[in-house]
């Protein structure tokens, strides 16, 4: 018997794997009826989510650990047992803002990521107005990226700029319009603005954080207690990620992801995110750009889950308190993932934590969260009054 | 707390269903009611209010926006709860399914917002109800305007009358199981497709 799921998705080319799920009969194959629904918000996606409207969902990778903690929303418990993409983000500021960047270079453009945020950080020296930028919600690999490369480059993200959230699907309106000077969001919304002469593109998220986690599966705790339909729906993601990282599949692919239900946006940009073409200074395809299966892309690791409770508590997102409060709230949040349902399915261990690297070299060793934000300059403590940092 | 009214902000592009809801808290006690309708600068819009509460339509694209915000400002230090007691999950229910999100300010007592909570969900769904009834309202004008030109199109090339147009019509519907309106609609397509004298 087919046992049907609503699976809640935000339109953007790293829902690719479920979509395919659904539309080439991996999810049949396990006996499974997927039905996709979109969402208009990360907000409403989690609330259906809470609320069993939606059996499972794709998820902003800090989404479950920012639930289970009960961090700026009512405390639930989400957890993620599958990984569906790594990279795939990019940071697009406005022309404008480009423009002044390369004066400030000496009339050059930036070779890198890290080039670019340096000559921004001169570029707001001169700069009067503030600048504004988006990601797409606090707790998202985006709001991470964007404050990372900030800050690498000595740019404190609460204090030199404004961040503010929007929904992927407003971005580059709100670009067009001049309400915010730059961006950090996924495919295609980069490519969009790019080819629409509304910004350029200065960094990928494959720069700054390399094979960064990006997208989960998130399911609510209970879905977990039926191992058979867990299990299945595991399988059928597998196999519809390997098909996504398939280059024969990348134009099939893109107009699958084109039709209106799903991103109802042009072809063309969400195939040179699956190809790795975006229009990125030289140009060069980046493989890793966004990728759904290779390299083990899918297994949920325990690091990755408290290096993204490290970001959380470095940009001020956790109240701090004893340290005995403090080991049990990162317990909490590395048990948003799941490596061991996943290992269930797929075989593999648990295994030991690997170091996660970034832009500036530091490196996180899988372990110590307490020691690691002691690398940083730049922070922003819980609570803090903006205006005083 | 209690010695100054509950501010109650509702963020709504929608006018007529604001309105309703204003009218509505303004019954319930000692409430100062704030509407946003533009959604472009948000933040500073909400921050400058300072509210209690935030009553927003679940669907709104801008809750993302919002949420930031409860990150950076006194409702970091106060935590959000979306509704007053998630274990109240009647309540919960009720509001998403009316299509209403609230966020409260936490520390606030339950029989304060109670009565907040309960007049949005009622509202929110009077709204719904009167959509829907103008919504229905305007395809039944459309549905008697595409039956009419039907009928026209059957008497000017049958030669027939009025009312055999209609019973044509009726009995067509009833043989495929389908709504007068419908037929009327595949004959008045058909009938544009065919006439090549109009520039059409």
């Amino acid at each position: 018997m087919t046992r049907r799921l609503n699976v809640g998705f935000m339109p953007l080319v790293d829902a690719a794997s479920l979509i395919a799920a659904a539309e080439r009969g991996f999810a049949v194959a396990e006996g499974l009826e997927l039905a996709l629904v979109r969402q208009a918000s990360w907000a409403s996606l989690r609330d259906h989510l809470n609320l069993g409207h939606l059996d499972c969902a794709q998820a902003l990778a800090p989404l479950p650990i920012a639930a289970r903690l009960g961090i700026g929303q009512v405390r639930s418990e989400l957890v993620a047992p599958f990984v569906l993409s790594r990279g795939g983000n990019a940071i697009t500021l406005s022309l404008e803002l480009t423009d002044e960047i390369r004066r400030a270079n000496g009339g050059t453009s930036p070779g890198d990521a890290k080039s670019w945020a340096r000559a921004l950080a001169i570029a707001l020296r001169h700069r009067v107005a503030p600048v504004t930028l988006a990601m797409v919600y606090p707790f998202s690999g985006h709001n991470f990226e964007l404050r990372y490369w900030l800050a690498a480059a000595g740019i404190h993200p609460d204090r030199d700029v404004r961040l503010i959230a929007i929904p992927p699907p407003l971005m580059v309106e709100s670009l067009r319009a001049g309400q915010i000077d730059g961006f950090c969001v996924g495919a295609p919304w980069n490519g969009l603005a790019a080819a629409d002469g509304v910004g350029e593109i200065v960094a990928t998220k494959s720069e700054i954080f390399p094979h960064g986690i990006e997208k989960v599966l998130a399911v609510p705790l209970r879905l977990l207690d039926d191992e058979l339909v867990t299990a299945s729906l595991l399988r059928a993601l597998a196999a519809a990620a390997r098909w996504c990282d398939d280059p024969a599949n990348h134009v099939d692919l893109a107009e699958l992801l084109a039709r209106p239900s799903y991103l109802g946006t042009d072809p063309e940009q969400s195939l040179r995110a699956l190809r790795g073409q975006l229009q990125v200074r030289s140009g060069r395809a980046d493989p890793d750009y966004l990728y759904f299966s290779r390299l083990d892309a899918n297994r949920p690791r325990r690091e990755e889950a408290l290096w993204l409770y490290a970001q959380m508590r470095r940009w001020g997102q956790v109240r701090s308190s004893t340290p005995a409060v403090m080991r049990a709230t990162e317990a909490e949040a590395a048990a948003a993932f799941r490596p061991d349902v996943y290992a269930r399915v797929f075989g593999g261990g648990v295994d030991t934590p690997r170091p996660i690297p970034a832009c500036d070299r530091v490196e996180f060793d899988g372990v110590s969260v307490g020691s690691y934000l002691q690398l940083f300059d730049l922070a922003t403590p819980f609570g803090a009054d903006h205006r005083s940092l | 707390m209690s010695a100054r009214s509950l501010k109650v902000l509702i963020i709504d592009a929608n006018l007529v269903r604001a309105a309703i809801l204003e009218e509505g808290l303004r019954d319930c006690g000692e409430i100062e009611v704030h509407h946003i309708r533009e959604m472009s600068n948000l933040l500073p819009r909400v921050a400058a209010i300072d509210p209690d509460v935030i009553l927003i339509d679940l669907e709104n694209p801008s809750r993302d926006t919002l949420e930031q915000m409860f990150q950076v400002s006194r409702w970091a230090e106060r935590p959000i709860a979306m509704f007053v007691d998630k274990s109240d999950s009647d309540a919960v229910q009720a509001a998403i399914d009316a299509g209403v999100s609230a966020y409260v300010v936490d520390g606030l007592r339950r029989e304060r917002i109670k009565p907040v909570l309960d007049v949005t969900i009622s509202r929110f769904n009077a709204f719904h109800r009167l959509q829907q009834e103008l919504n229905e309202a305007r395809s039944a004008l459309a549905d008697r305007k595409i039956i009419e030109r039907a009928k026209q199109i059957l008497i000017e090339r049958q030669g027939c009358t009025e009312a055999v147009a209609y019973a044509l019509l009726r009995r067509t519907a009833m043989d495929q199981g389908r709504k007068i309106a419908d037929i009327a609609r595949a004959l008045v397509t058909a009938a544009d497709l065919l006439q090549p004298g109009e520039g059409k």
